[in-house]
């Protein structure tokens, strides 16, 4: 685990700031759909509970731990993206009569 | 489930080997971790915003449907099973959530993707339990002490701002004391499994201490702290999705847990300094010194009162107004009634714009959701920066539902609690008029001079009803 720590910490390192200069762009008035955003972006976690849930016959912590897992997740897949989009299509500019 | 657990282990070709991931797979990855980051770059647009929820979209699903194809994968059933129920949940969360009920549903969906991180861990944990190296404990136990404590956080918090649970601050002796005892407690548990992975009861004592310090972590917090904690539980729930990335060795993960870690960190940053606050005192500063201010010094004689009427008559004379609505406004949820007050004086040939400041709603960037979805253009909503140096040139400014964030204390007095903290600088206006119902002071505890000014009117009603009946006003002028 050694070798792959360290270049996992340079991604996290990487990705945080990359983030940080990314995020510190958006405009105040989006705030509430960013978080909603990069929560879904975050449910990208569902991919280590889709291998869980799929583990096999014989495993019944693993894939039970593993299918309640992929359920959390892919609410806030679904949902994350959907009310992310839900809001920003009320964002309307001034409406031409 | 009698295996032991080394057998079961054997049985698992361990899946974080992502060294042997397949090509593809390795390149679909890479392609989400970009689509993610453009994302969010998007979203700094108003223009291309909606073509960033597509490209995070595209990149989850090539993801999603590329892991789908990994050999570790011996069995579908439970995996459609439980992503269609969750898919489905996901969607009607999203389709019938009110935008006034964002804020719950954003803590609720912080809960569940705590819980998909702390629940993996636990997975993880079990299913290697005999052949843990020291490391990969710690680092499951870092993933499970931030996924349960941020699972629990968040429904505390969901519970608040839904109003199921009490939204007033539940504090009691040695609570400070105590809370850090159980984290001692749980960091404690969390140190002996990285040295011992196999004692097998400290683990679920570990992840009932993680359960309960998240509930002890939020029960002290009060509703007008809510921003600030709503983005800090953002940043922690990131925070264990990216811990997972490291458990189970994947890269993508780490990256769209980390993003998320950094946006909940700004988000909570630029919330503590709206309120002049720091993240210690939000979290652990219940008792907040209250300086008896005599109000009667800063209010006696000096308070003028006015009716809805001569409200109407001053915004329908004014050529420019600007609107604050204040956290008041969210909770009163007069969003509706505002708009329609901007409509009919816009409709008369008032310039009305709106003034944000950002702690006005019950998380970041919730007053403008509220605002647009009553249909507000959003060229008219501005940010405190970007308004405060044009007061001077607005006839009438209606302060509705703010105190502190328009309290220019602030800015002059330096012995003030709030003396630095950013406001909107609505006293330099040719007219002040404050909609509340009594002089009663906001979350910082103090008197606000603005009241007493010359050029300040108070309106003492309910926000509501006085923007309907000031609306009436103006309708039958």
């Amino acid at each position: 685990m050694g070798e792959s720590l360290t270049s996992n910490v340079f991604v996290f390192l990487l990705a945080a700031f990359l983030g940080y200069e990314v995020v510190r762009r958006v405009s105040p008035q989006l705030h509430t759909p960013l978080m909603a955003l990069t929560n879904a972006i975050s449910a990208i976690s569902v991919v280590g509970a889709l291998t869980l849930a799929g583990a096999g016959e014989g495993h019944l912590l693993l894939i039970t731990l593993g299918a309640i897992a992929t359920a959390c997740a892919m609410i806030n897949v679904v949902g994350g993206f959907m009310i992310t989009d839900r809001m920003l299509k009320m964002f309307k500019k001034r409406r031409d009569k | 489930m009698h295996t032991g657990t080394s057998t079961l282990a054997a049985k698992v070709a361990y899946y974080p080997h992502t060294a042997s991931l397949p090509w593809y797979v390795t390149v679909i990855y890479l392609a989400a971790a970009g689509s993610f980051v453009l994302s969010l770059k998007w979203l700094s647009s108003h223009k291309t915003a909606r073509l960033g929820v597509k490209a995070g979209e595209v990149g989850m699903a090539a993801a999603i449907i590329a892991t789908l194809f990994l050999p570790e994968i011996r069995q579908y059933n439970w995996i459609f099973t439980a992503g269609i129920a969750g898919a489905a949940i996901g969607a009607l969360l999203a389709i019938f959530t009110p935008m006034t009920a964002v804020p719950q549903q954003t803590a609720l969906s912080h809960a569940f993707g705590a819980l998909a991180a702390a629940l993996v861990g636990t997975a993880e944990f079990y299913a290697h339990q005999s052949h843990l190296t020291h490391f990969h404990a710690a680092v499951i136990c870092v993933e499970c002490l931030l996924g349960y404590l941020t699972f629990t956080g968040s429904l505390i918090a969901a519970g608040k701002l839904q109003e199921v649970l009490p939204t007033r601050p539940l504090v009691f002796k040695f609570q400070n004391p105590l809370n850090f005892i159980i984290f001692a407690a749980a960091v404690a548990c969390a140190v002996w499994l990285a040295i011992d992975p196999g004692s097998g009861i400290i683990y679920p004592v570990f992840i009932g201490l993680a359960l309960l310090f998240g509930v002890m972590l939020i029960i002290p917090i009060g509703g007008g702290d809510m921003p600030t904690v709503i983005a800090l539980l953002n940043s922690y729930a990131g925070l264990s999705a990216a811990a997972m990335g490291f458990v189970v060795n994947n890269k993508l993960l780490i990256i769209g847990g980390a993003l998320e870690g950094s946006s909940g960190f700004i988000l909570s940053m630029i919330m503590c300094k709206a309120m002049n606050r720091s993240f210690v005192n939000v979290l652990f500063g219940q008792a907040q010194a209250e300086k008896a201010v005599a109000t009667d010094d800063v209010y006696a004689g000096r308070i003028k009162k006015t009716t809805a009427e001569e409200v109407a008559e001053l915004l329908t004379s004014a050529r420019r107004v600007v609107i604050v609505p204040g956290y008041g406004l969210a909770v009163a949820q007069a969003q509706h009634v505002t708009a329609e007050l901007f409509k009919v004086l816009e409709a008369r040939g008032v310039d009305v714009q709106f003034a944000i400041h950002p702690v006005a709603g019950r998380m970041p960037g919730h007053m403008n959701v509220l605002l647009a979805e009553a249909d507000i253009p959003y060229d008219h909503l501005h940010e405190m920066e970007e308004i405060n140096g044009q007061f001077g040139e607005v006839d009438v400014v209606l302060v509705n539902g703010a105190n502190d964030v328009v309290n220019p204390d602030a800015r002059e007095n330096p012995n003030s609690p709030i003396a630095g903290m950013p406001i909107l600088n609505v006293d330099k206006a040719r007219t002040v008029v404050v909609i509340k119902r009594s002089l009663s002071p906001g979350f910082a505890g103090i008197p606000n001079p603005l009241f007493a000014r010359d050029n300040c009117l108070m309106l003492f009603a309910d926000g509501k009803a006085a923007t309907t009946e000031i609306i009436q006003q103006v309708k039958a002028l």
